[in-house]
Parts: structure tokens; C-alpha cells; sequence
């Protein structure tokens, strides 16, 4: 499994409630089944990713997060992940407000956007930055926001919600491989991960 | 359901199946109709395959849809060149693996195929009921379903599947019976039907009352209403499939001539196609069960029926998991129907899957070999299996 869902299994605890948006082919979900005892149910867009995730006997529903996630009552879930997505959300705000009406605490992993290797890249280069991470041009990337780590923090300050934990890490984003970075995140992490939400 | 399927995959069939026959309310035990009249004796035409394990934990019930019968898989005798309807899903080693599970697929109240309908003996009159026959519900068969499903000694079917007007049974199963139900599968259905479902229905009733040898209903020996049956067979088979298939069945193709003949001949492969399906639906099928069965998919309203107008409310009653699937090309119930369902049941924090398969068949995609519908009900079923077995709770 991703490096970067490894440490976000870490932090659920046993027995929890997981809503997983965008859970792909549920690798999450399954790993959270196996070894946490979680009930998850995941929301997928892809007909491919969802079918196969559906038939590894998981939870889940085909369609678009906005929609599947307003149907849902308040507090129903203990936790709710959105994974290396909320680059590609167009109104990110809203999202992360509704996602903390239906669950505990939302789990929101990104690609840091001002690691070092962007920032000399477009300071060199005087080009848009591409990575493992971004590996996409301007004019094809599914990737409408760019998030640093601490514009990520000034964001939840001013939505007003607490983070209750968070991490930064550097490695692949197919990597099951790599290591947390706690000097200087902003600059040398490729990915944060934050959890939001009601404290402990 | 347009045909049954005519590959028959020997190798991995259930074998050879037995039709039975289960009557109750031979002994003043009437079922009381939705619709107040009384009704009695009743029989069942079911079949089974598989074996009932001892706790009787694993029976399934698939439900046909409106012009299904119990054959669902395997075959009649060694030599029966057609197997059931859902022989590609049902037996051993496919999705509803009759190595784990014991399926039970009965013909429904109102159908002409063993179970009692239009077409049986009124034991009053001793006379075809014909049009006297009492208007049954998808609730009525639901609850003759249950008898037959009491008769066995089962008090908890692992899951309950069906497509189309049989996917409307299994959501009425999950809603009415919610203790009895561990599972429920609705493919390609929906809780009520559309406006345009119903016109094309009362379309399709139409060409039977407007033949002449209908005769209102009383036809049994003067001579059935074929053609008017035959019609009927084709508006709704168009129903079933969808524009894209069709081009790609037949485009404006001509059949067996290469001139049009300028007068009403079938000159199209479409239209011979039609003339062949209503025909061949005539040598099965009884023109009054096909007007009571049609009424009772029009009737069905879950919301009505069981949650004073609200689906959120319906299915407030219900306790099973679900797998809900759609289909893309299917017109007669779009996938927005399904997904009124899901997100009724989200709201009552009931377990739901679902999926919209992509699919250029239209309705009729249940049917037919799909190696993603059979992913999806063999993963189900097993986690279905594991949970139900051990106990496990489902909510989410």
C-alpha cells in the first residue's frame, strides 16, 4: 500500500466508521477491513476502479463525491479520507465544511506544491513546475489547485477547524516506501497530511 | 426480459432441474390481495438448485422479471437444448455459485407458468379464471413469495437478486420482510415506473384488448388473441433494448431482399426481427397473465406503498445490505431511478453499493454475459456470506 495511506491508516482507530472519497480500487478500505475492523464504505467516480473495489466485497459507491456526500446524515462516520484529491476539487472550502457536517474528522492528504525541487525548477527553468508527484503539463493536468503546507494551515485557520494531527512525508506517490520530514515541511516534504476535525 | 439465453455452457450447468409445485389455502387460508378480493387456493411453480445447508443460512431467492418464469438455470432433460434464463449467473462456480448457495427461483401470482394466474382452474366456477382474476401487486407475489419461502423452513434468505420487475419483488422482499432478508440485489429496476414505463405498458395492453378473439379476457376456447399478444411482445421489446444496439443489430439493414418492396412486408431486419419475438412469445405466454403482470409493475410504488409518499421513509424499514446496479443504456429505467435509491437508503445509514455498469444494450444488459455484474455479485455474495454467517452487524 501508498506510503502516504499507510500513515493515514495509522491514524484511525479500530472499529471506526470510514468514508473513503475517491477510494479508487478500495485498497484503503480493504487494509482498514483487515487489520482495523473498520466499516467503510467508499465513493469512486472511475466505473473500473469502483467495480473492482465492489468486488473485493467492499462498500462502494460509483459516482462524484459532491453528490454522494450530501445524502449522507450528519456525524454518520468516524473518520472521512479524501486522498491526494483536493488538488483536483474546485471548491475546496465547501467540500472539507461538508465533509466535517457527515463525519468526526476528515483526513485530507495532498502533494506539497512548494517542495524544493518545484521551487528550483521554476526558478531555474522559469517553467511550471512538473514532478512524480504533479507529472502532468499545464495544459493536461487534472490538478486545478496548488497547496503548499502552509497555505494549507492559514486555510483551516481561517475555515475556523481545528487540525488535530498532521504529518509530512517524502516519498513516490506510488512509493510504499518514505520517510516523515519534520524540519522545514514546507520546503522539503512532497506530501502533507492533515486530519481536521474534533479533538481527541 | 426479451430471450433466454441460448449458449448453454454444459461444463459448469447445475444439471438437471425438476419444476415443483407449493399450494397453500387449500384448507381456508386465503391470502387476502392488496386489493381486499381473497384468493385460494394458491400454487407456486418454483424450482431449486444447490443444496440447503443444515442452519438453512444459505438460500438465495432470485426473482424473474415480467415474463420470466422459475427455470432460472440448468435444464429439464439430458437432452433440452435451451437451459433457464440465468443460467450464465446461477451454478456452480458462477456468481451465484450453487456450490455455496441454494437458489430458489419461483414463478410468480398472476404468471401463466405454473403458478397460479389467469390461465388456472377458478375452483368456483370450474372454468379459466380469465379476466375475474383479481388484480395482484408486486406486494401480493412478494407475500406468496414468503409462503413458499416459510414452506421450505427457511426464516432467513441470504439474499434476494433480481433485474427489472424482478428487481421491483427484491426491493419490496427488503422493505416488507426486513427481518428475513440478509441481502438484496435490485439490477436494472426501479422503486416506481415512469410515466413513459407505464405508457408503453398500457400500449402494449392495448393491442391484446383491441383484438378481437380477446374477447374481454374470455378467449380460452374460442381461440387466443395472438396477434394482439404478438404486438404487445414487440412494443415492449423495444423497450428492452436501446437505440445504440439496434443500429448496431440491425441499422436500416434489409432482410432476405435486397429492394424494398413497397408494400408491408418486413423489408427491415428490424422489423422481422419484432415479428419473429412476438411470435415466438405467443406459443408461451398467455395474453391475460401479460395485462395482470404489466399492472402489477405499473402499480408498484414503494414509496406509496410503505413510506407514506417518502422512498427515505421506505426504506426506513429496511435492515439488508444492497448492491444496486444500473445500466447506462437502459431507457425503461435510467439510472437516475437507481440512484434515488441509493440515495434513499444513504440516508437511512443502510449499507449500499453501486454501480452503473457500462453497458450499449439497453434494459436487457442484466441478461447477458457481462464479466463486470458478475465481478460484482461474486464479491458481494461472499462478503454477504462471511458477514451474515458470523453475525456481523452492516450499518454503516
Amino acid at each position: 500500500m501508498r506510503f502516504d495511506l499507510q500513515v493515514i491508516a495509522s491514524w484511525i482507530k479500530p472499529e471506526s466508521k470510514v468514508l473513503d472519497l475517491g477510494c479508487r480500487t478500495g485498497s484503503l478500505l480493504d487494509h482498514l477491513r483487515k487489520t482495523k475492523n473498520t466499516k467503510g464504505t467508499g465513493v469512486e467516480i472511475d466505473e473500473d476502479a469502483a467495480g473492482q473495489a465492489i468486488a473485493k466485497g467492499l462498500s462502494v459507491i460509483h459516482g462524484d463525491i459532491y453528490e454522494e456526500l450530501e445524502d449522507y446524515p450528519d456525524n454518520v462516520f468516524d473518520y472521512i479520507i479524501l486522498s491526494q484529491t483536493l488538488q483536483q476539487i474546485y471548491e475546496p472550502e465547501k467540500l472539507i465544511r461538508e465533509m466535517l457536517r457527515v463525519g468526526k474528522r476528515c483526513i485530507v492528504s495532498f502533494p506539497n506544491f512548494t517542495h524544493i525541487k518545484n521551487r528550483f525548477q521554476m526558478f531555474f527553468t522559469g517553467r511550471a513546475p512538473m514532478s512524480k508527484e504533479l507529472p502532468y503539463e499545464w495544459y493536461n493536468t487534472p490538478n486545478i489547485r496548488v497547496i503548499p503546507i502552509t497555505d494549507f494551515h492559514r486555510f483551516c485557520g481561517q475555515l475556523g477547524v481545528p487540525i488535530v494531527k498532521e504529518v509530512a512525508i517524502s516519498t513516490h506517490h506510488h512509493d510504499t516506501k518514505g520517510h516523515v520530514i519534520k524540519v522545514l515541511p514546507n520546503l522539503f516534504a512532497t506530501f502533507g497530511i492533515f486530519m481536521v476535525g474534533e479533538r481527541d | 426480459m426479451s430471450e433466454y439465453i441460448d449458449n448453454l455452457d454444459t461444463g459448469s450447468s447445475v444439471g438437471v432441474v425438476k419444476r415443483q409445485t407449493f399450494t397453500f389455502g387449500k384448507d381456508g387460508d386465503p391470502i387476502t390481495l392488496e386489493s381486499g378480493r381473497t384468493l385460494a387456493p394458491v400454487s407456486l411453480a418454483y424450482e431449486t438448485c444447490g443444496t440447503l445447508n443444515e442452519d438453512k443460512s444459505n438460500a438465495i431467492l432470485v426473482c424473474h422479471a415480467l415474463t420470466g418464469d422459475s427455470h432460472v438455470a440448468g435444464i429439464y432433460q439430458e437432452d433440452d437444448p435451451k437451459p433457464g434464463w440465468w443460467d450464465i449467473m446461477v451454478g456452480p462456480g458462477k456468481p451465484i455459485d450453487t456450490n455455496k448457495y441454494f437458489v430458489i427461483c419461483s414463478n410468480v401470482i398472476g404468471g401463466c407458468m405454473g403458478s397460479t394466474g389467469p390461465l388456472s382452474r377458478n375452483p368456483e366456477t370450474d372454468h379459466p379464471y380469465a379476466a375475474t382474476f383479481p388484480v395482484v401487486t408486486i406486494g401480493d407475489m412478494v407475500r406468496c413469495q414468503r409462503r413458499l419461502v416459510d414452506h421450505l423452513g427457511i426464516d432467513k434468505l441470504l439474499a434476494v437478486i433480481g433485474g427489472s420487475v424482478g428487481g421491483m419483488q427484491v426491493l419490496e422482499w427488503s422493505v416488507r420482510y426486513p427481518e428475513r432478508v440478509c441481502a438484496a440485489i435490485p439490477l436494472a429496476t426501479t422503486t416506481k415506473h415512469s410515466a413513459q414505463a407505464i405508457a408503453f405498458n398500457e400500449v402494449a395492453r392495448q393491442a391484446i384488448m383491441a383484438d378481437p378473439k380477446w374477447n374481454a379476457g374470455d378467449y380460452y376456447e374460442s381461440g387466443r388473441p395472438e396477434h394482439g399478444l404478438a404486438v404487445a411482445r414487440m412494443v415492449g421489446h423495444i423497450t428492452y433494448l436501446s437505440d445504440e444496439s439496434m443500429r448496431h443489430k440491425f441499422d436500416r439493414r434489409l432482410q432476405d431482399r435486397v429492394e424494398l418492396s413497397f408494400d408491408f412486408e418486413a423489408d427491415f431486419q428490424v422489423e422481422s426481427y419484432l415479428r419473429y419475438q412476438g411470435n415466438k412469445f405467443v406459443d408461451r405466454f398467455d395474453a391475460n397473465s401479460f395485462l395482470y403482470l404489466t399492472k402489477a409493475a405499473d402499480y408498484f410504488n414503494l414509496e406509496n406503498q410503505h413510506g407514506d409518499g417518502s422512498l427515505v421513509q421506505a426504506f426506513s424499514r429496511a435492515k439488508c445490505r444492497y448492491l444496486v446496479v444500473s445500466f447506462t443504456s437502459d431507457w425503461l429505467y435510467p439510472t437516475y431511478q437507481s440512484r434515488d435509491m441509493v440515495k434513499a437508503m444513504k440516508k437511512n445509514g443502510l449499507d449500499v453499493s453501486f454501480c452503473e455498469i457500462e453497458a450499449p444494450w439497453g434494459h436487457d444488459a442484466f441478461l447477458l454475459p457481462n464479466e463486470r455484474l458478475d465481478a460484482l455479485m461474486g464479491g458481494f455474495l461472499d462478503r454477504v456470506r462471511t458477514e451474515c454467517l458470523t453475525g456481523g452487524s452492516h450499518a454503516i
